[in-house]
């Protein structure tokens, strides 16, 4: 396929981002990049200076909700993504109103609680839609642990044993490297789908 | 039996299993976990009570933070 008729299946799909920390702002950038028709980013954070060890933000936008800052970053690389940032904590009660019809959804939350919660929700209510799980980025270099696992619908981006922990912090290079793989699978399902 | 547990081919002693024991046999310890059977999500409420029979496809996502 030309880049062309990416573009051309790609403005007419929805993808769904449950969180904009290191793995959602990452990947929403990645695939704002290529021109997915409409995004819908849900987080309730705002950036802070810690952030930016790893997140798609800048140092001007500190103390912004990173919905808005994160569909400003989206919109200036590319204005014809329609982005719907809604700055609110996602729950078992507003994730099935929000996520329900996407074409596929990428969970990047940060807590495992949270992980644990969107993927059961989806499963239970949407198991035939693609979710997109990232799991176990923290640290650096161990570039040959990270992995995609497919279990069924979902897909698992990572390498599944590396929690964050005070010695173990998630920085740029590793978490770039799973929101983006994030990005690559939910280009090829699309592109399957046409 | 023989399952396949995480796409790896696994023989347990006996004929059935509840997901619970499974856990227990296998150590996973882990608080936070997705279990499908079959392509079916487990509901944790029915850990205790559902089980595992030979020829079954089991998965286990055990849940870390980072993100």
């Amino acid at each position: 396929m030309t880049f062309e008729e990416i573009k051309k299946v790609l403005q007419e799909k929805t993808v769904g981002i449950a969180g904009a920390g290191g793995l959602g702002s990452n990947c929403a950038m990645a695939l704002a990049r290529v021109g997915i028709g409409k995004l819908i980013i849900a987080d309730f954070d705002v950036v802070s200076e810690s952030n930016l060890n790893r997140q798609y933000y800048f140092y001007d936008q500190i103390g912004k909700p990173k919905t808005d800052a994160l569909k400003e970053n989206i919109q200036r690389i590319n204005a014809s993504v329609t982005v719907f940032a809604h700055n609110i904590c996602l729950t078992r009660d507003n994730i099935p109103a929000l996520f329900g019809d996407c074409d596929v959804l990428v969970e990047a939350f940060d807590r495992a609680e949270q992980k644990e919660m969107l993927i059961g929700i989806m499963l239970t209510l949407f198991p035939e839609k693609p979710l997109i799980v990232g799991l176990g980025m923290a640290g650096w270099g161990m570039f040959e642990t990270i992995h995609t696992r497919k279990i069924d619908n979902m897909y698992v981006c990572g390498d599944e044993v590396s929690e964050i922990s005070q010695n173990l912090p998630p920085i740029a290079p590793r978490v770039g490297i799973v929101a983006n793989m994030q990005a690559n699978i939910v280009l090829e399902i699309l592109l399957k789908q046409k | 039996m023989k399952i396949t547990l995480n796409n790896n081919s696994e023989t347990i002693e006996g004929n059935s299993l509840t997901i619970e024991n499974l856990l227990k046999v296998k150590n996973f310890t882990f608080k936070m976990l997705i279990i499908k059977v079959n392509g079916k999500l487990i509901q944790k409420e029915d850990y205790s009570t559902s089980t595992i029979r030979e020829g079954d496809d089991v998965s286990v996502l055990h849940l870390i933070s980072g993100g």
